[in-house]
């Protein structure tokens, strides 16, 4: 398709230490268009940050391995591609948000200069082009362009964010891949954050693939939503499918936990259970031990991949039965 | 204060360390020091009263006096004159030495602490069978196999620290190699060379710096016993270390022979490690005010 981005087939990848294998990631499939944004929910160490540094290929071999697969970006195969080729690609057409902005910037290097160092990496221009183009970057994300050569310390948490950001898309991406861009920050700075991601998204038309924990984000941001659970896509689809029609058990249970407004509630209501080990993953489906509906079946033939209406995936045998 | 000039350059960062260092006293002074040093290194025939080798035969061991300001030694030759040349030696000897091994001492270190793993291991069972031998021993063995003389000296002392500085480089980076920071660089693709010396090193040098400043100090007395035993710098070109070893044997009836090249080595120990703490603060933009 025209269209599309990114397109993640049947990714399979494991961590080897010295005698267990986990399975971080256990075949994952994909898509994104352009212009698009896809949340990646699940809950911590459900492989979510590992999907996203494989399509960076930054994974760190060993003790990653990637086991098969195929990542699609603009129709090559990412995974195939020659250390050359990708380094043209990684930080210039893809680029990467990480979670903490207390720690993902060099401390002792100015801000200016992390900026340019960034955009002199990927295209030939002096070193005061980078820096007036640095500039220019700072003040798109609402940094005065005076504060250049100003440290990592002398900034808030969510400027820090702001520079994170101004550095991820200095050469305007075509996809930027947000690990929890969000989480180290007080909700009122994450409104601010998340709206700028949204501004910068629309005026650059970068698609982008946000993993998150937080379900409010994922209305507030996304188009599509995967649901990733202990390493596979539990359930697929646009937010509306997921939010309205919300067809996995798993899914169903991560709403059920939020605390509700309009009602008083004294106790929040978990998924029972955690998720399994994952170097022993159980046979059949992997939500078994915790899902309210399982039955016989599941447990001995595994989970079924159902579409529930066009685009929207689950990956439950009992799904449009019971919930 | 804007931090960038209209041309689009960041102010140079060399002027602000500068600055930063100027407001620390102490460490001002060492640089004081070391600059005076460097002076009467470089101009020590045009400032001192006689020549290094200047033997007077009918004024030995004098108490220092108008003519010899700090005495003389057994061969009449004039202290002052030899402690002012014998900077030129110590300096470079001190310097030259921690140079050559903080040089290689980082190259090793940060391939080991940043590649990890094999690499590392490697690196390290090297180093660790190289440290087993005492290191003045082993200094020993690499001058006297080179031969005798200042250079040979210094290559010899250079090599056999070698690695105290990989260990402390190697521990350092394995702190800051994880830090997200780095996992960005990688992302922006940043290659290793890039990553090692624009991210890792900068973030992982503090505790080198102090290292470097104290082993100036060790290396000059390291090179003393070199000396002392024949392979460092020979007589009667004059050196610190050497003068100080020569006067050990008068030390009870002139105490002057050791004491005045041991104050110069100790002021010049202190200074550099004076100067090396003050650099340690003034290079780290987070201690700002």
């Amino acid at each position: 398709m025209e269209n599309n981005l990114l397109k993640v087939n049947d990714l399979i990848i494991e961590y080897h230490s010295d005698k267990k294998i986990v399975q971080a990631v256990n075949g994952v499939n994909l898509e994104l268009n352009k212009g698009e944004t896809l949340g990646l929910v699940g809950e911590t160490g459900a492989g979510k940050t590992t999907i996203a540094k494989a399509i960076l290929r930054i994974l760190p071999d060993p003790p990653a391995k990637i086991k098969q697969g195929k990542i699609f970006f603009e129709g090559t195969d990412l995974l195939e591609l020659s250390e050359k080729k990708m380094s043209h690609i990684k930080g210039n057409e893809i680029s990467m948000i990480f979670q903490d902005p207390m720690t993902a910037l060099n401390p002792i290097m100015s801000i200016g200069k992390q900026i340019a160092e960034t955009i002199r990496l990927h295209e030939k221009i002096s070193k005061a082009r980078a820096n007036i183009e640095a500039i220019k970057m700072l003040e798109l994300v609402g940094i005065p362009g005076e504060r250049f050569g100003e440290y990592p310390h002398q900034f808030s948490g969510g400027m820090k964010q702001r520079v994170v950001i101004a550095m991820a898309l200095a050469c305007k991406p075509k996809l930027l891949l947000a690990d929890e861009p969000t989480t180290a920050l007080d909700v009122t700075i994450q409104a601010q954050v998340l709206e700028l991601m949204n501004k910068l998204k629309k005026e650059l038309n970068t698609s982008v693939l946000l993993i998150t924990h937080d379900l409010g984000i994922v209305a507030e941001m996304c188009d599509k939503v995967a649901v990733i659970y202990a390493g596979e896509v539990v359930e697929s689809g646009s937010a509306i499918d997921i939010f309205d029609n919300t067809a996995h058990p798993y899914t169903k249970g991560l709403f059920d936990s939020l605390p509700k407004l309009d009602s008083m509630e004294s106790r929040l209501k978990p998924i029972k259970g955690m998720m399994p080990d994952p170097t022993e993953l159980p046979s059949g489906c992997k939500f078994y031990d915790r899902c309210p509906y399982a039955v016989e079946d599941c447990k001995s033939l595994g989970a079924e991949k159902k579409e529930m209406g066009s685009g929207h995936y689950v990956l439950c045998r009992r799904a449009g039965e019971v919930c | 204060m804007p931090a960038i000039s209209k041309n689009g350059r960041a102010k140079s960062q060399t002027m602000e360390v500068i600055k930063r260092l100027s407001k620390n006293k102490l460490a001002l002074s060492g640089l004081i020091i070391i600059l005076l040093l460097t002076l009467l290194a470089v101009f020590a025939p045009l400032i001192a009263p006689y020549g290094y080798a200047e033997q007077n035969l009918n004024a030995v061991y004098l108490s220092p006096c108008k003519e010899h300001l700090l005495g003389t030694d057994r061969l009449g030759r004039d202290i002052l004159s030899r402690l002012i040349f014998g900077t030129r030696q110590s300096l470079r000897i001190g310097v030259l030495s921690v140079a050559i091994a903080a040089v290689l001492g980082t190259i090793l270190g940060s391939i080991a602490g940043f590649y990890g793993g094999r690499t590392d291991n490697i690196i390290m069972r090297i180093l660790d069978i190289y440290q087993s031998i005492p290191g003045m021993l082993l200094s020993i063995a690499l001058a006297a196999s080179l031969g005798p003389g200042v250079n040979n000296a210094i290559i010899a002392i250079g090599i056999s620290t070698i690695p105290s500085y990989s260990r402390i480089i190697r521990a350092s980076i394995m702190t800051v190699r994880d830090k997200e920071y780095i996992e960005a660089a990688i992302a922006i693709n940043a290659n290793d060379f890039r990553i090692i010396t624009r991210h890792v090193l900068p973030n992982a040098f503090a505790p080198l710096i102090v290292e470097i400043t104290m082993n100036i100090g060790n290396s000059i007395l390291a090179a003393a016993t070199l000396s002392f035993i024949g392979l460092g710098a020979q007589p009667p070109s004059p050196e610190w270390g050497a003068m100080l070893s020569e006067g050990k044997n008068f030390m009870r009836d002139y105490g002057y022979l050791v004491i005045y090249p041991g104050v110069c080595i100790m002021a010049s120990v202190l200074s550099f490690n004076l100067l090396g703490d003050g650099l340690r603060d003034a290079l780290d933009p987070r201690l700002k005010n």
